[in-house]
C-alpha cells in the first residue's frame, strides 16, 4: 500500500494534466490538479526555508566550525520572517484602511521592503557580479586554441564579443556595401540565427526526447527513483 | 617576462576587469546604438498591435539579473504605455513583485500619471508553481491570479472583465532570467496557440545566458527576442526614437538611457576579454615552442 | 609589521578618511524623503462598489479626505472621528525624492526666508544604503581572498532570502488560495474583503492540498519522513504530465517544423512583393536565404547525428558527426560570448551603485547634482 499508492497518485495526477490538453471535459480536473500543485509549490518554499533553518540550528547546537555564521543566518532568518508575517511598517491598502494587514508586504517603507532593498538585492547582485571576474580569469588561463574545434569556439566568441558592442563599428564600420555582410555585427547576428540556432535546436530536440521518455517512465511507474532508495 | 605572465596572480586579472568596467562608468563613456533587425522586429510586433490591446507582462527575474533585464523592462512598459495598451503585470519569481513595483513607480506613476490602476494597468503579483501556473493561466486566468496586490479580487477589477484565459491577450511580453521564464512561456502558452486563427503574439526579453537557447524559437514560435543588455540598448533606442518623433526636441530622461549607458563598460570589458584570451594563447604557444608546455 | 601591511593600512585609512569627510559634509550616500499624509473617511454600507457579496452585509467604503492639521507628526496608523461622527483612518507614507530637489528647496527657503521644505533625511534608508554599499564591498573582498566579511555577508543573505521566500509564499499564495478556500471568512477580515465564496470543488481540492502540504512538511521529521513521499509523488507526477506533452509539442514537433516546413531549402526572395523579377540582386538574396536554410538543416541533422552515441562514429558517419561537433563548438562560442556580456552587465550595475548612489562621484540620473565629474570631486573634496 505504502509503495503502490504513490505510484497511483503520480500516474493519476500526470495523466489528468495530459488529458486536460485534449479533452475539454477533463479541463476542470486538470485545473484543480495544477491549483493543488501551485499551493504545494508555495508549501515547498516553507519546507526549503525550514530545512535551511534546521541545518543551521544543528550546526549551532553542535558548535561545528563556523557556527557563528549560522547564528547570523538564523538571526536574519527570524527577523525577516517576523517582519514579513506581521507586515511591520506597512500601511493598510487605501481601499480598505480598516484592515491593518491589507497592505502589500512589499510596500516601500515597510520593514521587509527595507530588508529586500538594502540587504537581499544588493548582496545577491554583488555575489553574482563576482562571476565577471572569474570568467575573465578563466578566459586567460583555460581558453587555448589547441585544435580546430577549440579555434572555432574562440573565433565565435571573438565575433560575438566584438560584434555585440560598438567595437564592431570601429573595426568593420568602414567595410564597403559589397562586403557589408562581413561586418562584425552582421556576422554575429548570422552566427546566432544559423549556427547557434542549428546547434541549440539539435540540443533541444535531444532534450525533448529525453524529457518525454523520463516523464513517461515516471507516469507508468517504471522509474521509481523518487520513492527513495529504501522502497 | 614569459615566466611572469605564466605565473601571473589572478588578482591582477581581477583588477584589470574591475578597471575595464569602472573607468568607462566613471568617465561616463557613451557609444551610439544601431538597432539590429531582431530588435526592430520585437519593436514592430509590439508597436503594431491594435489600439487598446491587452498585453500580459510577465516579469520573471530578480535582483541578480536586474542590471540586464531592468532597462528592457522599463522600455517595454514605456512602449506599451505610449501605445495605450492595457497592461497586466504578473510574475512567477518570488522577487518579481519588487521588479514590477519598480517599473510601475519609475515609468507609469512618474511619466504616465493619467493611467489608472485597475483600468489601464493592474499588478496581479506573484504565484508559485512555475509551469503549472502557465498551464492553469492558459485555461483559467482568473483562478490562477485571483486578486491584485492591493487585495482586490479580480472580479472587482474593471479591466479584468473579458479576460478568461491567456487567449484573451493580444500579446505576451516575458522578461525572463531563467527558469521559469521565456522558454516555458513559449512551450506552455505560446506554442499551443500557434495553429489558431489569432495566435497569441509573444516577445521575450532575456539575459545573455538565455539568449542563445531561445534563438531556435525565433521567429517560428516567438515574434520578438530582445537578448541581453545589447538587445535592451537597441530596444531603448527604438522607443526613444519613437518618442522623439512624437515630441521632437524633448530631452530624454536619463532613466530611459540606462541600457545604452551600460554598453560603455561593456565595450571595454569585451575588448579586455578578447585581449586576455589572445594573451593567454600567445603565452601558451610561445612556451610550447620553447619546449616548456603550459 | 611588514611593509606591505603598512602600505595597505595607509591606503585603507586614506579611503576611510576620504569617505568620512565627504559623508560628514553631506556630499554622498544620503537619501531624502517627502511625507504624504493619507486619510480616509468611512462611508457606511454603500453596496455598489463591493458587489458580489453573497448574503454578507455590505461593506463600508472609504473615501479619501483632507487630513487634519498636524497629522503629519502622528506615528503609525491613527484613527479619529470627525464632527459628523464618521470614522477617519490615516497614516503618513514617505516617498523618496531627489537630493537635488531638497537642496534647491532649502536654498530657496534660505534666500527668501520662506518655510523650510517638509522633506527630510531618511535615516533608515540612508543607513540601509550604507549597509548595502559596505556589504557590496564585503562581497568584492572575496576576490582578494576568502575572509570573515565575505562569510558574514553570505550568511546574512542566505537567512534573509530564505525567510523572504517563505513570506512571499505565505502572503501571495497560501493566504489567497489555500486559506481563501478553507477559511474565507478569516481572509476577508484580514486582507481581502472582496474574496468570493469558494466552490465545493475548490474547497475539496484545497483540503487535499493542505493534507499533502502537511505531509510534505513531515520531511523535516525523521520518524515520519515516509509521509513526504505521497505529496512528492503528486508533485513529480504532475510535473511529468506537464513536461511530457509540452516538450513533445513545442521542442520536438515545434522544432522539427521550424527546421523543415518553416525553412524551405530553396527560397525565392521577392524584393518587391508580387514581382519576382530575375534581377541579380534577387538571385543573390534568394541564394543567401537558401544557403542559410540549408546550413540550418545540415547543422541540426549533423549535430543530432553526433548525439547518437550508440552508433560507432567511423567513416562517413564519423565525418557527419564531426561537422555536428563544429556546429556545437560555434554554439558554445556564442553561449560564452553572451554569458560574458551578462556577467559584465551585473558588475557594471554594482559599480554604478557604488559610484552613483553611494559615493556621488557620477550623476547620470541627475538626482544629486553636487559633484558631477571626478575632477569636481577632487576639487570639491
Amino acid at each position: 500500500m505504502r509503495r503502490l499508492l504513490p505510484l497511483w497518485i503520480a500516474a493519476i495526477a500526470g495523466f489528468t494534466v495530459i488529458a486536460s490538453n485534449f479533452i475539454p471535459r477533463v479541463l476542470g480536473f486538470g485545473d484543480l490538479v495544477t491549483e493543488m500543485f501551485n499551493v504545494l509549490a508555495a508549501v515547498a518554499f516553507v519546507l526549503g526555508a525550514a530545512s535551511i533553518a534546521k541545518v543551521h540550528l544543528t550546526k549551532v547546537s553542535a558548535k561545528r566550525p563556523g557556527w557563528g555564521y549560522s547564528v547570523v543566518t538564523l538571526l536574519c532568518f527570524a527577523a525577516t520572517l517576523a517582519v514579513g508575517f506581521l507586515k511591520v511598517g506597512v500601511a493598510p491598502a487605501p481601499l480598505t484602511p480598516d484592515l491593518p494587514f491589507s497592505g502589500s508586504y512589499s510596500e516601500p517603507g515597510g520593514a521587509i521592503w527595507w530588508i529586500y532593498e538594502y540587504l537581499i538585492a544588493p548582496i545577491t547582485a554583488a555575489l553574482f557580479s563576482l562571476l565577471a571576474f572569474f570568467v575573465a580569469s578563466a578566459a586567460f588561463r583555460a581558453f587555448r586554441a589547441k585544435n580546430l574545434e577549440a579555434g572555432l569556439l574562440l573565433g565565435t566568441a571573438f565575433i560575438i564579443l566584438l560584434g555585440r558592442t560598438a567595437a564592431s563599428a570601429y573595426l568593420t564600420g568602414w567595410f564597403p556595401p559589397a562586403i557589408e555582410g562581413l561586418k562584425l555585427e552582421n556576422l554575429s547576428l548570422y552566427i546566432m540565427q544559423v549556427f547557434n540556432t542549428a546547434g541549440n535546436r539539435a540540443i533541444m530536440i535531444g532534450i525533448a526526447l529525453g524529457v518525454a521518455a523520463t516523464s513517461l517512465r515516471i507516469l507508468l511507474g517504471i522509474d521509481r527513483s523518487y520513492l527513495g532508495a529504501g522502497e | 617576462m614569459l615566466r611572469f605572465l605564466q605565473t601571473l596572480d589572478r588578482r591582477w586579472i581581477f583588477l584589470a576587469m574591475g578597471l575595464a568596467v569602472a573607468l568607462p562608468i566613471l568617465f561616463e563613456a557613451r557609444f551610439p546604438e544601431k538597432p539590429t533587425a531582431v530588435a526592430e522586429r520585437a519593436f514592430n510586433t509590439i508597436n503594431n498591435l491594435p489600439d487598446g490591446s491587452r498585453v500580459l507582462l510577465s516579469f520573471d527575474f530578480d535582483p541578480a539579473s536586474e542590471p540586464e533585464l531592468g532597462p528592457m523592462a522599463t522600455s517595454l512598459v514605456r512602449h506599451c504605455a505610449l501605445r495605450g495598451y492595457s497592461m497586466y503585470f504578473i510574475t512567477l519569481w518570488p522577487f518579481g513583485p519588487q521588479m514590477i513595483a519598480d517599473k510601475i513607480r519609475e515609468v507609469l506613476k512618474e511619466d504616465f500619471p493619467h493611467l489608472v490602476e485597475g483600468v489601464d494597468w493592474v499588478n496581479l503579483g506573484f504565484q508559485a508553481g512555475n509551469e503549472a501556473v502557465m498551464q492553469q493561466a492558459k485555461s483559467d486566468f482568473l483562478r490562477t491570479f485571483p486578486r491584485d496586490v492591493r487585495g482586490i479580487s479580480v472580479t472587482q477589477i474593471p479591466m479584468m472583465s473579458g479576460i478568461r484565459t491567456t487567449r484573451d491577450f493580444a500579446c505576451l511580453i516575458a522578461v525572463s532570467a531563467g527558469y521559469p521564464g521565456g522558454k516555458e512561456w513559449v512551450q506552455y502558452v505560446v506554442t499551443p496557440e500557434r495553429g489558431s486563427a489569432t495566435p497569441l503574439k509573444a516577445v521575450v526579453g532575456c539575459t545573455g545566458v538565455q539568449t542563445p537557447q531561445l534563438f531556435p524559437y525565433y521567429p517560428g514560435q516567438l515574434d520578438g527576442l530582445i537578448g541581453a543588455i545589447k538587445g535592451a540598448a537597441e530596444y531603448e533606442t527604438l522607443v526613444n526614437d519613437k518618442v522623439e518623433k512624437l515630441n521632437p526636441g524633448a530631452p530624454i530622461p536619463p532613466k530611459y538611457q540606462e541600457a545604452v549607458r551600460r554598453m560603455g563598460p561593456q565595450l571595454v570589458a569585451h575588448v579586455l576579454m578578447v585581449s586576455l584570451i589572445i594573451l593567454g594563447n600567445v603565452i601558451y604557444f610561445t612556451s610550447r615552442r620553447r619546449g616548456g608546455g603550459a | 609589521m611588514s611593509r606591505q601591511t603598512i602600505i595597505w593600512a595607509l591606503i585603507g585609512l586614506l579611503f576611510v578618511g576620504f569617505i568620512s569627510f565627504r559623508a560628514l559634509a553631506g556630499r554622498m550616500g544620503r537619501i531624502y524623503v517627502e511625507p504624504k499624509v493619507q486619510a480616509f473617511e468611512e462611508v457606511p454600507a454603500d453596496p455598489i462598489p463591493w458587489a458580489d457579496q453573497g448574503d454578507r452585509p455590505p461593506r463600508a467604503t472609504w473615501n479619501p479626505v483632507t487630513p487634519p492639521a498636524g497629522a503629519i507628526d502622528r506615528r503609525g496608523v491613527w484613527q479619529e472621528t470627525d464632527q459628523s461622527g464618521a470614522k477617519i483612518i490615516g497614516w503618513t507614507s514617505w516617498r523618496e525624492i531627489k537630493a537635488t530637489e531638497v537642496f534647491e528647496a532649502r536654498a530657496e527657503a534660505l534666500r527668501t526666508g520662506g518655510r523650510e521644505p517638509e522633506s527630510r533625511l531618511s535615516w533608515p534608508r540612508t543607513i540601509g544604503l550604507w549597509l548595502a554599499a559596505l556589504f557590496t564591498l564585503a562581497a568584492f573582498s572575496f576576490l582578494y581572498r576568502d575572509n570573515p566579511f565575505y562569510k558574514f555577508t553570505e550568511s546574512v543573505v542566505v537567512g534573509a532570502s530564505a525567510a523572504y521566500y517563505m513570506v512571499v509564499g505565505f502572503w501571495d499564495v497560501l493566504v489567497p488560495k489555500l486559506f481563501g478556500a478553507l477559511v474565507p471568512w478569516v481572509v476577508r477580515e484580514v486582507v481581502q474583503p472582496t474574496l468570493r465564496d469558494p466552490s465545493l470543488a475548490d474547497r475539496l481540492a484545497m483540503a487535499a492540498a493542505l493534507v499533502l502540504g502537511v505531509m510534505l512538511l513531515m520531511q523535516l521529521v525523521p520518524k515520519v519522513r515516509w509521509m513526504g513521499v505521497w505529496p512528492l509523488a503528486f508533485i513529480i507526477g504532475t510535473f511529468a504530465g506537464l513536461k511530457l506533452f509540452t516538450f513533445i509539442d513545442s521542442d520536438l514537433l515545434g522544432q522539427l517544423r521550424a527546421a523543415t516546413a518553416q525553412s524551405p531549402l530553396v527560397v525565392v526572395k521577392e524584393l518587391v512583393p508580387g514581382q519576382p523579377l530575375g534581377t541579380g540582386e534577387m538571385i543573390w538574396q534568394s541564394f543567401l536565404a537558401s544557403l542559410q536554410n540549408s546550413l540550418l538543416l545540415i547543422g541540426t541533422v549533423c549535430t543530432l547525428f553526433y548525439f547518437f552515441f550508440s552508433m560507432e562514429q567511423k567513416g562517413a558517419a564519423g565525418r557527419v558527426a564531426r561537422v555536428g561537433v563544429w556546429f556545437l563548438m560555434i554554439t558554445f562560442g556564442a553561449v560564452f560570448g553572451f554569458t560574458v556580456m551578462g556577467r559584465v552587465t551585473l558588475l557594471a550595475k554594482r559599480f554604478e551603485f557604488l559610484f552613483d548612489d553611494w559615493l556621488w562621484l557620477i550623476d547620470p540620473r541627475g538626482v544629486h547634482q553636487l559633484v558631477s565629474t571626478i575632477l569636481g570631486v577632487v576639487a570639491g573634496a
